[in-house]
């Protein structure tokens, strides 16, 4: 009954409006409490929301135009109007600043590319063992592989700190098997580099060396993830496969058993089963999956902050430390917004993307 | 074979089934699949709870025992050095570990209890309310999520100082409770609860606010519990929103007191038992929730990690 009286509701107001109070004084006063509660209800709400998160989006944009050191009040007219210069100076003068935009950006496309390609397929692994394979403890692995995903940041990075140092965890670890471990977090050569010098490659060819993209020649381009910043990705694997690991639970537990079932009849092996049933039915898990680790990964802040604060030789620097360093280190506030606004869109088009992919699976 | 057994008598019950492999394959291999996916997991468990065992470890270790055998899980000597320097023994380490754990506590509070009130209140008029501009704040609030954290990062600092709530506790509780999150959790949990409730409630008399208050917020529980513990989680563990908001280390919550130290005086190798043990004290909170209401947590964990 309700159900209706709101559809009617729905097409009452507009003409409701225009008559003002002569109109409103038909209204029950039920329904007038029911608007003025409405308001009161979600005030708090509102005024939150707006106050701390689109007026400081409409400040940041405005600040992003000018000169501003973070001490007097960016609308006292004090700082100097800049116009679009921090913008330029970010993605198109050469200079120190695109030079370390664009290395945050390369790192973080390596980042991007071995941190998401592990994390989704880590997390599928988990959830289809989960799923599937053990019937006795499924809730407790379950809880185990998702603790690291509610534990903060802070705490995940000093441990990582302790496991990946010269003579840590790791290390001995890899030393048991014969291996020496690198001093990971003072390592800033590129794992590219590294496998390209095994085969007698130590210095990069001209084409590579003297082409240069955005300020930075293609051999530094093509250095792969620095050694540093691999820690850093195992760092983001391991503590996020958990809650992926979730989505792919709720994706594989709406399959239909049936159509498994009609594909074991017919004689198919349990490989065929998951690559030609499971698959195809959890790709849009996997879309989604991947669009939120890409996401993400384009903000890792806590934990460069914490383990490298962008070293070793800038490998670790990526776009949000920049924005923090710029701004609370250099006083530079004017490009800290800047960085943050370019990320923004960046993230946007990423998010634009995966809702295009996505609609075109579902058509 | 016991094994099988045991799961055949089970299988009725059990409502998530799927297990094929064993159903349509040679015993041979049922055999095989099962030891192969017991093993995965056991790796598992040593991967994901190793780091913290020897995190816990390590906190009981000395420094020199530290570094020079880091795996082990026996400390040897034992040393409760660590956490007697966090309860205050040695006096020339700033490291005031009662003040910051005072101000994650009351921080934490603060905003669980400002966002069940704000959350449910916003919740219950976007689903049962009718009133001009809902659609709008429903959008509003759905635009939130779409807002990518760390971008706001140096926004919320212009607006704090602005205000000039840069430094104090206003400055660090009140931008957290912007939680989209929370609002659409309790406007789901809202919409399940039969309207017919609120028309009984109306026509008994009782106002909005009665009706909200006595009549529906009651069985809403398990998603005040939802909202409870995410906030709970997510300002125990917050860290930016508390680097940009303050600079007085009074202020400091254990996080960022953890992350400054980390990040500054004690960078590097040195004193790694303290800094474990600073990353267990952190831990130990949330890894208590977790044991008792894992899943709740599990339940949001989906929509938490859409911000």
């Amino acid at each position: 009954m309700v159900g209706t009286d709101m559809t009617a509701t729905a097409t009452r107001e507009p003409s409701a409006r225009g008559h003002g109070s002569s109109r409103r004084r038909r209204v029950s006063g039920h329904r007038l409490q029911e608007r003025r509660a409405g308001w009161v209800f979600v005030a708090p709400a509102v005024v939150v929301l707006v106050v701390f998160l689109f007026a400081p989006i409409v400040m940041a944009a405005w600040v992003s135009l000018l000169d501003w050191n973070g001490q007097s009040s960016p609308f006292s007219g004090d700082a100097e109007f800049v116009g679009l210069d921090n913008y330029r100076n970010l993605l198109v003068d050469a200079g120190l600043l695109r030079g370390d935009f664009m290395l945050s950006v390369r790192n973080t496309l390596y980042y991007v590319l071995f941190g998401v390609t592990g994390v989704t397929v880590l997390s599928f692994a988990l959830a289809t063992a989960v799923n599937s394979w053990v019937l006795k403890g499924r809730g407790y692995f379950r809880t185990i592989f998702y603790f690291p995903a509610i534990t903060s940041s802070v705490a995940i990075s000093v441990l990582f700190l302790f496991l990946f140092q010269g003579s840590g965890v790791v290390n001995v670890m890899l030393s048991w098997v014969g291996i020496d471990g690198p001093s990971w977090f003072n390592d800033p050569r590129g794992v590219l580099h590294i496998v390209l010098s095994r085969f007698g490659m130590d210095a990069p060819p001209s084409w590579l060396a003297d082409n240069t993209l955005g300020g930075l020649s293609l051999w530094q381009w093509v250095s792969g993830p620095s050694v540093a910043m691999c820690a850093l990705i195992a760092l983001t694997i391991w503590a996020s496969s958990g809650t992926f690991m979730l989505f792919f639970l709720v994706g594989l537990q709406d399959i239909p058993i049936e159509l498994e079932e009609a594909a074991a009849i017919d004689g198919a092996g349990a490989w065929r089963r998951f690559r030609h049933v499971t698959l195809p039915l959890m790709r849009r898990s996997v879309v989604l999956v991947i669009t939120l680790a890409l996401i993400s990964s384009w903000q890792v802040f806590d934990q460069v902050f914490i383990l490298s604060q962008g070293a070793p030789a800038k490998t670790t620097l990526t776009p949000a430390y920049i924005s923090y360093v710029r701004s609370f280190g250099d006083g530079q506030f004017g490009v800290g917004a800047a960085v943050a606004f370019v990320l923004f869109a960046i993230i946007i088009v990423l998010t634009i993307v995966q809702r295009w992919i996505g609609r075109e699976r579902r058509a | 074979m016991s094994a099988v057994m045991a799961r055949r008598r089970r299988r009725p019950a059990e409502s998530v089934p799927v297990v094929l492999t064993d159903r349509y394959s040679p015993r041979s291999r049922k055999v095989l699949v099962r030891v192969v996916g017991y093993g995965l997991l056991a790796v598992g468990t040593v991967l994901y709870l190793g780091p913290f065992l020897v995190q816990i470890a390590t906190s009981f270790k000395t420094d020199a025992d530290a570094v020079a055998d880091p795996v082990s899980l026996w400390p040897s000597p034992v040393s409760t050095a660590a956490w007697s320097v966090i309860a205050g023994s040695n006096p020339a380490l700033d490291i005031p570990v009662l003040r910051w754990l005072g101000n994650s506590l009351f921080v934490t509070v603060s905003v669980t209890l400002g966002r069940l009130i704000i959350d449910s209140l916003a919740g219950y008029a976007l689903a049962r309310l009718r009133f001009r501009g809902r659609a709008m704040v429903f959008a509003g609030v759905v635009a939130v999520l779409a807002v990518p954290g760390v971008v706001l990062l140096i926004p919320k600092f212009l607006v704090l100082n602005e205000l000039g709530m840069f430094d104090t506790y206003a400055g660090m509780i009140l931008p957290l409770l912007c939680d989209a999150v929370g609002i659409l959790l309790m406007k789901t949990a809202f919409e399940a609860v039969p309207t017919e409730l609120d028309e009984a409630a109306r026509i008994d008399g009782a106002g909005v606010f009665r009706t909200f208050w006595s009549v529906v917020l009651p069985l809403v529980r398990p998603a005040l519990v939802t909202v409870t513990i995410l906030s709970f989680q997510g300002s125990w563990n917050e860290f930016t929103h508390f680097l940009v908001a303050t600079s007085d280390p009074d202020l400091a919550t254990l996080n960022l007191g953890i992350a400054r130290l980390t990040a500054g005086d004690l960078q590097g190798s040195q004193q790694f038992p303290l800094k474990l043990a600073l990353a267990t004290l952190s831990t130990i909170p949330i890894a208590i929730v977790y044991v008792f209401f894992s899943r709740y947590f599990m339940r949001s964990g989906a929509s938490s990690s859409l911000k």
